[in-house]
Formats: C-alpha cells, structure tokens, sequence
C-alpha cells in the first residue's frame, strides 16, 4: 500500500488490526465508517482478554490479590486518561459508559441550578445525543434552548453565537468536531466568550480526540466528554473530565454501589470523586482497555495521527471532487478526515448497498443529525471516514467503486 | 392467474440465471425503475413505513376481494425490492397473503436485507402487508 509519509509505517500499522485482514463480500475489507467506530488493534484486544485471563475481580473493595491488581489497573488506566487530557487530578475523570452516559450524567446535573429565566445554548451542528439531553433539561427547568447557526460550508456562525450569549446563558454545549462533517469547531473561542458571561461549557469529544490531542486545562473548558471506542478502544466505555469544583457542585447520577461512603435507612453519605459518580459494578475490562487504547495511540502520536489523516483527506476530496455530480457538504479547511457526500439525485442508501457489495463500509443517512441534514435540504449524506490505518490505495478502490455504483444506479 | 407460490418460484428461477451480484442488483435497479409511480397525494406520513434510511410509502387497496399494492421509495433499491414484493403479492387475497412463506429471499440472495440492520429491510415490508392484508381480512369477516 502506498503512502506519502515515508516516516509513518500504515502497512506496520495495519497489521496491528486483525480485522483489517478480512473479507466482506468477497473483496478485502475498506474500512470507511471511522466516525461511527473505529477498529481495535490487537493490543486493546491483549488488554481486555489478559483481564479475563489473570485478574478478572470487582474493583475497589476487595482484600485479596485479585481484586488489588484488577484496582490498580483500572485506576492506572483512568491516570492515564488523566495524563493525556491533561486534568489536575485523576479524580476529575468520571468513568462513564460513553459519551452519551457522559453528557447525561451534566445534563442531569445541572437540574437543580436552573430556572425559567435561564438560557442553554447548543449548536446547530449538534449529534442527536448533545441535543436531547439538553431538551429534557429545559423541560425540567423551563430553561430556554438556543440554536448557535451554521453557514453553508458547514462551520458555527461565530457572529450569531456572539449575539446569542448573555447574562442568562448558563450552558454552552459544542462538539468538538462535527460527526457529520467533520467540522473542527473553534472551541477556545467558543470558551472564552462563554466564561465572559459566566457561563459553562461541555464540549463532545467523540469525534476528536482519535485525532487531536486535547489539554482540558489549556482549554480552561469546564466540561469534556469522549467515548473509548472511537478511539481505537472498546464500546461501552468513555469519560467525563469536569473541573473539580463543578464535579463537587452537581448531585449524584445514580444511586448504588461504589458512589457512597457510609449508608443508613435515614441517610447516606455520597463518596468522594470520582466515585460519586461511578454507582455499580464498572466496566473494568473495557476501562483497562481504554486505557491501552490511549497508550496506543500515543505511541504512534495523535499529531503524526491528524498529518497522515490530513493527507489522506486531501487525496480523497481531490479524487471525488473529480467525479461527475459529485457535492461534498462540510468544506471548511479546518476538518477531520471525513467526508459526506451525495452524487447526483442519488439516494445515499443505494450508494451504501453497492459499496457494501464491493467490500467497501461507509455511513449513510441523517448521521443522528437531522437538524443538518433539514439545514441542507438532504434526506442524508454517504459519509466516507478515514483513520490512519487506511491508505491511498484503499481510497483508488473507493473512487473505482463510486463510479462503478453511479454507472448501475443512473 | 398464479399462486403467490407459482410467482416466488418463477422468481427463483429468473434470479437464478444471474452470474453475479451486479446483474442481481441492475435487474433490482432496473424493477425499481419501472415500478408505477403512486400518487403524490399517497405519499404521506400514513402510508410511510417509519423506521426506513429511506423513505418508503406502501398503499393497499381491495379490488374484487384482492389486494393491490402499490409503493414508491426515495431509494431506487427499496422500490426495486418492494417491487419484486408487489409482484409477489398483489392481487391475491389477504387469506392467501397471510399463509404465503418467504423462504424465495434466501433463495435470491437478498436474505443480506432481512437484517435489522439494513434501515430499509425487506422484513418491514413485508410484515406491513401482512398487516394489510390482516386488516382486510378482519374486514371481510366482520
């Protein structure tokens, strides 16, 4: 397989991921759909199955030795969270189930704090799971929701966000980068603007942190979430770093094990960080992997990770722009490598059947973001996402494929 | 006039004279595209199958105690997969539409759509003319 980059090995990294070697439909497997979940190297396979073999034991309250090195494990890998993100201290990173868990458990949060005459501001290029949450809460609270806009080329209209924070806002939420476009939001911006008027910020970093390296304290952002398996990890999985102080302020999620410190029938005592949050039995194998996962991609390096990516996403736009009838959506310079897409009046759903038939996985669909698909007047977009396991060659096929399913399909 | 069964064996038959997938899917291609187009007064939310990556309007009408589909999709592949359903089914009477098995999709290599998965899967469809035909069945007998 050919690549560019002389200095990042993508055939030593291919062959770390066992599925990649496989067949679908009778054609080596192209791997398109990154955005939506990214394959696992064999050394997050090694994490999750070594647990089983070795150590496998309930974490935190167990005297023997099993469960001692099942804790130090798990709370190894949340350190390890707590060095790539940056925190002050391991016990701002929540163990979650995912992104979505994460945003809840926030959303939930914040319940108490609000009124009517509140302000939430969510933008326009939102996932479905960043958008209802917030919906539930204002009908809890009365607070009012506001859209930040977005322009044609798919990026925030930083103008309008401007006019839309006031005294009232009391939430900013923002992904990171856009799941259907790929859109890298200017979030340091987003941030300040946000603390200028008291208000706080999650950002969703689902879909960047496979590819950029995030420092929560350089960020000063008050809330970020991430889910392990975009990031090479396993599903089930993901984090909540909030700052302290904040973390302290909002009330438990979920009552159960492991988040209390001391329980009568008159009263209970919720536990110190981050176990107030963590009710229940964890998800100890795939928190270990995450923490593999991590150490992976840090090993090849998220920066060579995001160059590598870049140029494959360059050769991809150039090579589709080339294609009869061919409109990309999402064209700001400042992207992840993910491109969306519809030919013609071509239905995305006939162009994702083909494709599969050609070995090739790609989205299709509204992505769980109909508000941009409404914006653009689409019924949804065929969204190719790459990862730096794929190659230039594996995009040649992909164009060859496109064309061969415009030709059936027209 | 044919059994529904005499129809999915013919089917069958047709399907099997493909080499490979691509033929399977231009011949789908090609039903999809000569599908009758429905009304576009018909095509709306109560006729929608919900659930579908693409949308997917169904309609059943009793002509002389046999039911007449008719469908339209935004995907050329759903029309062209209701199409081979319609064939199968309409114009047949909702008793003989309920007893009919499908075992001809495994047969035409289109099981791949009977998964959950696929958004626009055949199983839908054709769970919602069976339901049609339950209805015009309740219909006659009551």
């Amino acid at each position: 397989m050919s690549t560019s980059n002389t200095s990042f090995d993508v055939n030593k990294i291919r062959s770390d991921f066992p599925i990649l070697s496989r067949q679908v439909n009778g054609c080596p497997l192209i791997y398109f759909d990154n955005a939506a979940t990214s394959q696992k190297p064999q050394q997050v396979i090694d994490a999750i199955v070594h647990y089983y073999q070795n150590y496998n034991a309930n974490i935190h309250r167990g005297v023997h030795a099993l469960s001692q090195e099942a804790t130090d494990a798990y709370e190894k890998a949340r350190r390890t969270l707590q060095t790539h993100f940056n925190a002050p201290k391991a016990a701002d990173i929540i163990m979650t189930s995912g992104t979505t868990h994460a945003i809840n458990l926030v959303a939930s949060g914040f319940t108490p704090f609000l009124t009517k005459d509140d302000e939430i501001l969510v933008s326009a290029l939102e996932h479905h799971s960043n958008i209802v949450p917030w919906q539930m809460l204002c009908e809890r609270t009365g607070a009012q929701l506001q859209v930040i806009p977005m322009t044609q080329d798919g990026t925030l209209d930083m103008s309008a966000y401007s006019k839309l924070l006031n005294n009232k806002t009391k939430l900013v939420f923002v992904n990171h980068v856009s799941n259907t476009l790929g859109t890298i939001n200017p979030i340091e911006q987003i941030i300040t603007a946000a603390h200028q008027v008291g208000a706080n910020v999650l950002v969703d970093g689902a879909q960047a942190c496979s590819h950029i390296q995030v420092d929560v304290q350089a960020l000063d952002v008050d809330f970020y979430v991430a889910s392990a398996h975009k990031m090479c990890g396993p599903t089930g999985v993901g984090m909540l770093y909030g700052k302290t102080e904040l973390l302290e302020k909002l009330p438990p999620y979920q009552g159960g094990g492991e988040m209390i410190s001391e329980v009568t029938f008159e009263q209970t005592t919720y536990a110190e960080l981050p176990h107030k949050f963590e009710a229940g039995t964890p998800n100890i194998a795939g928190g270990i992997a995450f923490g593999a996962a991590v150490d992976y991609l840090n090993q090849i390096g998220l920066d060579r990770i995001a160059q590598y990516e870049n140029e494959l996403l360059q050769y991809a736009s150039s090579a589709l722009s080339k294609l009869e009838g061919l409109k990309i959506y999402g064209t700001t310079e400042n992207k992840t490598a993910v491109i969306s897409f519809n030919i013609g009046d071509i239905h995305p759903y006939d162009i994702g059947v083909l494709l599969d038939k050609m070995g090739i996985a790609v989205r299709t669909g509204q992505h769980c973001t109909q508000p941009i698909m409404d914006f653009y007047g689409i019924p949804g977009t065929v969204r190719a996402s790459f990862a730096f396991y794929n190659t230039r060659t594996e995009i040649d096929l992909f164009v060859a494929a496109l064309k061969k399913a415009t030709m059936m399909l027209t | 006039m044919s059994s529904i069964q005499d129809i999915q064996n013919e089917i069958v038959e047709e399907f099997g004279l493909f080499d490979d997938w691509m033929q399977r899917y231009e011949y789908m291609i090609e039903l999809g595209k000569s599908l009758p187009l429905i009304n576009s007064e018909d095509k709306n939310d109560n006729l929608l199958i919900k659930g579908c990556q693409s949308k997917l309007w169904l309609k059943a009408d009793m002509k002389n105690n046999k039911i007449v589909f008719t469908a339209d999709s935004e995907a050329i592949i759903t029309k062209g997969i209701i199409a081979i359903l319609i064939r199968v089914f309409s114009n047949h009477s909702p008793t003989s539409i309920l007893a009919a098995n499908t075992n001809f999709i495994d047969e035409i290599g289109l099981k791949e759509h009977l998964s959950p998965t696929r958004a626009n899967g055949l199983a839908s469809m054709i769970n919602q003319m069976k339901y049609y035909a339950l209805a015009y069945q309740s219909k006659q007998n009551s």
